[in-house]
């Protein structure tokens, strides 16, 4: 479980995150939404250690990350999928997960794990990843991620730019992580998305997150969406 | 055929066709390749380091000289054996490069650029301010005792170019396998986006560090068999000509890639020799032909290759 206390964090002298407090369960999906500048890519930054946390508390099944140098995040367990997947551009598919598996010395098992999760990229494995399409592009970047074996997923809007299909299997693959209990964190702001993968839904404003919902109990109508989203 | 198989024999071949040359070759010529053999283990390093990590160097020059004084001194003034002595030169080569890594990893881009320039002409400084330790700007001689392994005399060309042979075989057969290795790969996804490969558990640190001190021991041997094999130790070799040098062998051959920094060093190389026959003003067509390549082939000649065909040269 990752739980965040009282954060605040932001760029210099800027505060983005005001006292910031929510929970990720593991074996559940918990989306972020908010409008443009809310801090929701902060928030994703700020859990990597990207950003300096000023106060609060983040924690891995109550061990403290916020002190931790960025490059050790992953190693304790927390992967990210940034907005732009931000792949390894020359390299192909096959190097891409190679250097994902190398980080925490994983092999075969989890190399197999991600490939069944994504067979198109196993019949790419040989393609430089910057000739993939934008949805295999998302597919390798998640792929990657999750050769670290994490016990958290963040993943920074997955369905920006994708067609419906790709949008399916992508949420297919985030429901068949959460089955086998890994804790996901999404930013999103596809209501469909939303409402279809995930368990709970924090809204943020301001740096704070203003509402902490079931999503069992939100609609495609709720007035949380048109307050917090504008949809 | 597989892109492995492809690869090896690309690069035993070279060596081969390397090997066979020297029984066609005038002395003059011979003289040249072993030259160009020794500055490409030099340029492999340069492109260990910006090549394939992407860090932009212009203190390479310093390694270079440190691994060239760290064998010509101790024959010098301690009268070492020269197997020893190489050995000093290739240590003093990393050693210095991760002393230099230390400080100028805590920058990035054109500030690493920099940093490695201004450690450079300390180092230039320093060799003439210990003149009487150095030679100073005449430098010395090695002693040609000195330069005799196993019975071979390195001072005479058919030694000297089997030395310099081996040498590089044995620097590009590394260079080969490492960046084929697990850390290859790291290094490359450093210089492609150092963020995501920080976020994936890599310290960008050790990861620049190691590769710069790994450029530094290539620096380091190759300075060191320059000076042995051609019998010179001079501070020339520590000026900024020599940090560019490099850069440009690997820049003409394909940055990132295990035989260009030989093939921008071959050509480079006799490029200038050719034209140095027929004008003073060879730095010109050197110039030229630099912004041609910039123009048609940005990633330089391999490099171009690599993109339009030979997707498996390393």
């Amino acid at each position: 479980m990752l739980r965040v206390e009282g954060l605040s964090a932001g760029y210099g002298d800027i505060t983005i995150l005001r006292d910031l407090s929510f929970q990720a369960a593991s074996g559940q999906v918990t989306c972020i939404m908010g409008r443009n500048g809310a801090g929701k890519s902060t928030l994703m930054k700020a859990l990597m250690c990207l950003v300096p946390a000023s106060t609060g508390t983040i924690a891995l099944n109550w061990q403290t990350v916020q002190n931790l140098p960025a490059h050790q995040v992953p190693l304790s367990g927390i992967a990210y999928v940034p907005q732009g997947r931000r792949l390894f551009g020359p390299m192909t598919v096959a190097e891409n997960i190679e250097v994902g598996l190398l980080a925490r010395k994983k092999g075969p098992k989890t190399r197999d794990f991600v490939l069944d999760l994504f067979p198109r990229l196993r019949e790419r494995l040989d393609q430089v990843s910057s000739t993939l399409s934008g949805g295999e592009q998302q597919m390798l970047a998640i792929a990657r991620a999750l050769c670290l074996e994490p016990e958290v997923l963040l993943l920074d809007e997955p369905t920006e730019g994708l067609q419906p299909s790709m949008i399916k299997l992508i949420r297919d693959t985030v429901l068949t992580l959460r089955d086998n209990g890994m804790a996901t964190i999404i930013v999103e702001q596809r209501v469909d998305a939303v409402l279809r993968m995930s368990d709970r839904v924090c809204f943020i404003a301001h740096g704070r997150i203003e509402a902490d919902v079931a999503t069992a109990e939100l609609g495609p109508d709720s007035s949380l969406f048109r307050q917090f989203v504008g949809v | 055929m597989s892109a492995s198989a492809k690869s090896w024999a690309l690069h035993l071949g070279l060596i081969a066709v390397l090997f066979a040359a020297q029984f066609g070759l005038p002395s003059y010529h011979a003289t040249n390749v072993s030259r160009i053999m020794v500055l490409a283990v030099f340029a492999m390093g340069y492109n260990i380091a910006f090549g394939y990590t992407g860090l932009l160097s212009l203190g390479h020059a310093l390694f270079f000289a440190a691994g060239m004084y760290g064998m010509g001194l101790p024959i010098w003034t301690l009268s070492w054996a020269p197997i020893p002595a190489l050995i000093a030169g290739l240590v003093a080569g990393g050693a210095l490069a991760g002393l230099v890594g230390l400080l100028a990893l805590r920058t990035a881009g054109v500030s690493f650029m920099i940093v490695t320039l201004m450690f450079a002409q300390a180092g230039y400084l320093t060799l003439l301010y210990l003149n009487t330790h150095t030679g100073g700007d005449e430098g010395f001689v090695v002693d040609s005792a000195a330069r005799v392994i196993a019975g071979f005399d390195l001072s005479t060309d058919a030694p000297r170019y089997m030395a310099a042979l081996i040498l590089f075989a044995t620097a590009m057969l590394i260079c080969l396998w490492l960046v084929r290795s697990p850390f290859g790969r790291v290094m490359v996804a450093m210089r492609e986006n150092e963020q995501r490969s920080r976020m994936l558990g890599y310290n960008p640190f050790r990861v620049k560090l190691t590769a710069l001190v790994i450029s530094g021991l290539y620096a380091g041997i190759a300075g060191a068999a320059y000076g042995m094999l051609f019998g010179y130790v001079g501070a020339t070799f520590a000026t900024i000509q020599y940090s560019i040098l490099p850069m440009l062998y690997v820049l003409l051959g394909g940055a990132g890639t295990v035989i260009g920094p030989f093939l921008g060093a071959l050509l480079m190389f006799y490029l200038i020799d050719i034209t140095s026959g027929y004008t003073t003003a060879y730095l010109f067509v050197v110039g030229a032909a630099l912004v041609v390549l910039v123009l048609f082939a940005p990633k330089g000649i391999l490099g171009t290759i690599r993109e339009r065909g030979l997707k498996w040269l390393p």
